[in-house]
């Protein structure tokens, strides 16, 4: 678990904006962080988290309030995925960001102000293992269990992976009711 | 029990409402209809690349408009674009869009400009319409009583594929704001919502659509508006919403998408008996902001709730936290990053570079108040200034009425429309170490290039801070 102590971590600094010029979904991984990563002569920075070798291949990132704030680009969730991390536990995220989450199989957990408190104790201290269950909505750290909330559509979505286009398409006589008939009014017909 | 404006546009855009009838699970998504969709660049190449892998269609191609705003040089555009990968990203778009007929106003179109700035300019903005784009800032269009908010890339998908989106429904809250502030002509629509987020925080509004309401509102003109719900998301908002009246149908006569005549005089009397928050409406949260006494708003750290007046000194970090020992942290990193010493008045901060521009503020009216300000007088020597138009219909108004000659000769660079250096995807870009007085929306570590320090303002505090090479209060000045 990478411990990543800090409120308010926007998207600008999860993937800055000198790597939104790809038009692929993949290869983000080297660039996340990457301002904080590196300095400005390329080199890493010893003090960020990232490049401390205790935390190398961690697949959790814990970290604090309004995670994901700021700008709506997915890279963000793509270069948390291409690094290697599959989990990040946080007191709150920022609306669009929780949302792009799942859409990558990444999977947001939030806890409370104190259950935060906890693991980032632990975490200072220890080289913490935490075992989670999706299914069971559970987190299990040095014998403490906690329970996270999800609702059921979005763990679905992930347990199953879902082609999210292909089941909304499956409902298209009812999105067809709503283009011919249902609608309060038709927005549509001025831009015909 | 009545309905508030935004349960009144989200009911009317309901295809399946799972959270009630099927599941009776009461957190569940809604499918909802997307009446706009706009496109840019740099968040929908993978959006169209999967539609194509997958033999999708996009259901309705003439509900969507593109344009290139994140990527487009401002600089002189019969030049070749230098960097590989911009243009690369930029033809992507323009073989995506014929490739799936979507209307595209490119790099050498008349119309082009950011996305937030040229829906509304060609009324493809209606109010108690649903609009969606890849981009955060979305919730410009909120200014027009549309329900607009920003999405991810996927999303995008979706809704190209669709033209619905599911959406768990978000909370309502209403934001009342009081008074009418002295010396009004120098605080601006900017200076009230950076008040704003100052006091919600930048998760204030998370999970929530914001209505914004007070007499100030309604005065407003609607690119005053615009900057209001434009930063809603910065205070973490999905959507910012006003009701829409006057002010708004007259914005809207005449404008290419717009509906006209009888049909435009037809959906005024429905809009006007529809699209309010009813009187018994209950919000799940209200702030009340009174702003009689509203100074120039300056930030001074690195998220948009790092709020200062002007007439302030820096504040220590103990001051910001109030207690909070992780805000306390931010704002030591904020002070650090920003070279900042607590206790300096902000009016001492000499700044390298002054940006105006930006969807929250390159807007006709914007560029009008600060030519008011630089007009006669000179750049300060020590400081490099640019003017970046929203579009390239700001750029020929602003010309017809001569603001270029004016900017120029006071020493301002005058560009070519685009997002610029409100993200510094092209070229335009603070050095490390660089301060700028910016009119745009983030002040984070690194948005206007690395290592450059940003303090967001009003188009007219920025043009006087050109002028002095440092913030000052515009209130003397006007």
């Amino acid at each position: 678990m990478i411990p990543l102590d800090m409120m308010n971590v926007d998207t600008d600094q999860i993937i800055p904006k000198q790597f939104l010029k790809l038009i692929q979904k993949s290869g983000y991984g080297d660039f996340l962080f990457y301002d904080r990563r590196f300095g400005h002569d390329g080199r890493p920075k010893k003090d960020f988290i990232l490049n401390d070798p205790k935390f190398e291949k961690r697949q959790i990132l814990l970290t604090r309030d309004n995670f994901g704030c700021g700008s709506s680009r997915e890279h963000a969730v793509w270069a948390l995925f291409d690094y290697g991390i599959r989990v990040v536990i946080a007191s709150s995220f920022a609306d669009i960001f929780y949302n792009n989450c799942f859409k990558r199989g990444l999977l947001p957990i939030y806890l409370s102000q104190s259950e935060i408190e906890y693991i980032f104790n632990l975490v200072h201290t220890d080289d913490v293992i935490a075992e989670i269950s999706l299914d069971k909505q559970t987190i299990s750290i040095s014998g403490k269990k906690m329970n996270f909330n999800i609702d059921p559509t979005r763990k679905k979505m992930l347990l199953e992976g879902i082609d999210e286009i292909g089941f909304t398409l499956s409902l298209n006589d009812q999105i067809l009711d709503y283009e011919k008939a249902s609608r309060v009014v038709d927005y549509n017909k001025y831009l015909v | 029990m009545g309905k508030t404006l935004f349960e009144k546009v989200w009911d009317s855009h309901v295809v399946i409402d799972d959270g009630n009838k099927n599941t009776g699970d009461t957190n569940a998504p809604s499918l909802i209809y997307v009446d706009r969709h706009l496109v840019h660049e740099v968040t929908s190449p993978q959006a169209f690349a999967s539609l194509k892998q997958s033999g999708r269609q996009v259901r309705h191609p003439e509900l969507t408009i593109a344009t290139t705003d994140h990527n487009v040089s401002t600089e002189n555009r019969t030049l070749p674009i230098v960097d590989s990968v911009s243009k690369m990203q930029l033809e992507t778009l323009t073989r995506n869009c014929k490739e799936f007929g979507i209307t595209i106003y490119d790099i050498n179109s008349p119309e082009q400009g950011i996305v937030h700035v040229i829906g509304p300019e060609l009324g493809f903005t209606l109010p108690g319409t649903t609009i969606v784009c890849g981009d955060s800032h979305t919730s410009t269009h909120g200014a027009f009583g549309a329900l607009a908010f920003g999405i991810g890339t996927s999303e995008v998908e979706h809704v190209l594929a669709t033209q619905c989106i599911w959406m768990y429904k978000p909370k309502s809250f209403l934001i009342k704001i009081e008074g009418n502030p002295r010396k009004s002509h120098a605080i601006t629509s900017k200076d009230i919502i950076l008040k704003i987020i100052r006091k919600i925080g930048t998760d204030g509004g998370t999970g929530t659509v914001i209505e914004y309401r007070g007499d100030v509102i309604s005065r407003l003109s609607m690119e005053q508006r615009m900057t209001i719900c434009n930063m809603s998301i910065e205070g973490g908002a999905r959507a910012g919403l006003i009701a829409p009246d006057e002010t708004t149908f007259n914005y809207l006569k005449g404008r290419r998408y717009a509906p006209k005549e009888t049909e435009l005089e037809g959906l005024i009397e429905f809009w006007t008996a529809n699209l309010k928050s009813d009187a018994n409406a209950k919000f799940d949260r209200v702030e009340t902001i009174n702003v009689t006494d509203l100074a120039p708003q300056v930030t001074w750290g690195t998220n948009p709730s790092m709020v200062a007046d002007i007439t302030d000194s820096i504040p220590s970090p103990e001051e910001f936290a109030q207690g909070n020992e992780n805000k306390r942290k931010l704002a030591v990193r904020a002070l650090e990053y920003m070279n900042l010493e607590p206790g300096t008045p902000l009016t001492n901060l000499h700044v390298d570079r002054v940006f105006i521009g930006s969807c929250t503020n390159s807007r006709l009216e914007d560029l009008i108040e600060a030519s008011l300000v630089v007009k006669g007088r000179k750049v300060s020597t020590k400081v490099r200034a640019m003017v970046v138009p929203g579009s390239q219909k700001v750029k020929s108004d602003a010309e017809k009425l001569g603001l270029d000659t004016v900017f120029k000769d006071s020493g301002f660079e005058w560009r070519e429309s685009g997002c610029s250096m409100c993200l510094g995807m092209n070229p335009d870009i603070l050095l490390p170490g660089e301060r700028c007085a910016s009119t745009s929306n983030r002040n984070f570590e690194g948005r206007q290039g690395a290592g450059g320090r940003t303090h967001l303002v009003s188009p007219i505090m920025a043009a006087a801070c050109a002028l002095e090479g440092h913030f000052v209060d515009v209130r003397d000045w006007l």
